[in-house]
């Protein structure tokens, strides 16, 4: 909370010491997924219209926000750390656009989460566990790749126009994110020729190594 | 129970497109497997279209069906993005028989074209499958002058096709569409990045949030590429 490198206040959340509401309810997703298996808990259709993919997040296209949102604080708060550690200058230049980038959408998907009359759920607590360059690159790709994913997946489920609208215009942003870190970790930029869609239990997966 | 059975049915479909290891397959698995299943969905995702969830899929008749004239407003989009595709195409084609480029830009421009000749393929399927016809493959003219300037062209090539798919996101009324369009959106964005990247430009020129292109502000600029 007293890091003055925030760029967005709602990042403050995340360094509170302690468990706080979002991290609890995001882990006891994250149990009942294991439980009944990353795929077996139910496909992006129904849990997008019956049920609330972040717990307390809302249902409809409030809870397609607030599970964005997470991914967004999540993101935010990753390239807000790998800043600290010593990066070259091409890379450091590259986290902080990013981050800037990522500190954008949480900002945006608050106030759409707030115009629509939902509750932006809080940051929640992270950790990642990277020392190097190597290390930040190989899990900014892993983070920007799920993130393309996770918009992917969620964008047919989604109802309004202006949401889908900005969903969209998020979802490139990530995916040249994605594709300007793979360059630099000597990956192919684009993988494939289609991207995937994400369900939320394989997002959920993806990120869970990163939820404290 | 009937409307359980259609969602777990569905279900199981999803779930097998999400597992296939092969994305262009799962592409045509998504856009195929015929009108009769992509029209299923379509009612199957406007009758959980309630908040109060998914329990009624299924007893609802044809009430969310994507009709006629959104069909052929839908077949008009895909071929709008098929003709763009082509241009890709054949652009990646001519470069690399330019001579022009070796090496790990060469790779590059191959995997590339290969993605664009895959959409090309796809959206052509596309079209035939919503019972349509797919636009002509236009005949294209591009400048091939250095490696410096061929390398900028394909960036606002990409960056152009990235922005019209965003643009036409909204106005997609066929679900399993607009998944495919999205799946093909993104690629565009990482190709433009890479692309941009590579002639000294940021990846994101809009900053964190992209800008749409509509159709009137895109044919314009690929005009001049296309001889007929």
């Amino acid at each position: 909370m007293s890091d003055v490198n925030m760029t967005a206040p709602e990042l403050a959340a995340v360094e509170i010491d302690g468990m706080n509401r979002s991290t609890f309810i995001l882990k006891g997703a994250l149990a009942a997924g294991a439980v009944y298996g990353t795929w077996a808990v139910s496909p992006f259709v129904r849990q997008a219209l019956a049920q609330e993919l972040i717990p307390g997040g809302g249902e409809g296209d409030i809870g397609i926000l607030n599970f964005a949102l997470t991914l967004e604080y999540l993101e935010a708060t990753f390239y807000q750390r790998g800043q600290k550690l010593k990066l070259s200058g091409e890379v450091m230049q590259l986290a902080k656009l990013i981050g800037d980038h990522e500190n954008e959408h949480v900002v945006a998907l608050t106030k759409t989460i707030n115009d629509l009359g939902g509750t932006p759920v809080p940051a929640p607590m992270v950790a990642f566990s990277m020392k190097n360059q190597g290390q930040f690159l190989k899990l900014a790709q892993t983070l920007e790749d799920t993130g393309v994913g996770a918009y992917n997946g969620a964008a047919p489920l989604i109802k309004s126009k202006d949401v889908l609208a900005a969903a969209g215009s998020i979802v490139q942003i990530e995916a040249r994110h994605a594709a300007a870190i793979r360059l630099l970790t000597g990956a192919s930029p684009a993988p494939s020729a289609f991207d995937e869609a994400l369900e939320p239990s394989a997002v959920l997966g993806a990120v869970k190594p990163f939820i404290k | 129970m009937t409307p359980a059975r259609t969602e777990e049915g569905q279900v199981g479909a999803l779930a097998e497109l999400a597992h296939d290891p092969s994305s262009r397959s799962r592409f045509l698995k998504l856009m195929g497997g015929g009108i009769g299943a992509a029209s299923a969905f379509g009612v199957f995702l406007a009758a959980c279209g309630g908040d109060d969830g998914g329990n009624a899929a299924g007893t609802t008749t044809g009430a969310g069906a994507t009709t006629g004239a959104q069909m052929s407003s839908d077949i008009k989009i895909v071929n709008y993005a098929l003709t763009l595709e082509y241009l890709e195409a054949d652009f990646y084609a001519e470069v690399i028989d330019s001579g022009l480029f070796k090496g790990a830009q060469l790779n590059l421009i191959k995997v590339i074209g290969d993605h664009e000749a895959q959409h090309v393929e796809a959206l052509k399927g596309t079209v035939e499958k919503l019972g349509g016809t797919p636009a002509m493959k236009p005949k294209t003219k591009f400048p091939l002058d250095s490696p410096t300037s061929v390398l900028e062209l394909a960036a606002t090539v990409e960056n152009l096709g990235a922005a019209a798919y965003l643009g036409q996101a909204g106005r997609i009324m066929d679900k399993e569409i607009l998944a495919a369009a999205i799946s093909i959106h993104s690629v565009e964005a990482r190709h433009a990045a890479a692309l941009n990247v590579l002639t000294g430009k940021s990846p994101t020129p809009d900053g964190a949030f992209a800008k749409p292109a509509s159709m009137d502000e895109v044919l314009p600029k690929v005009q001049p590429f296309i001889v007929s």
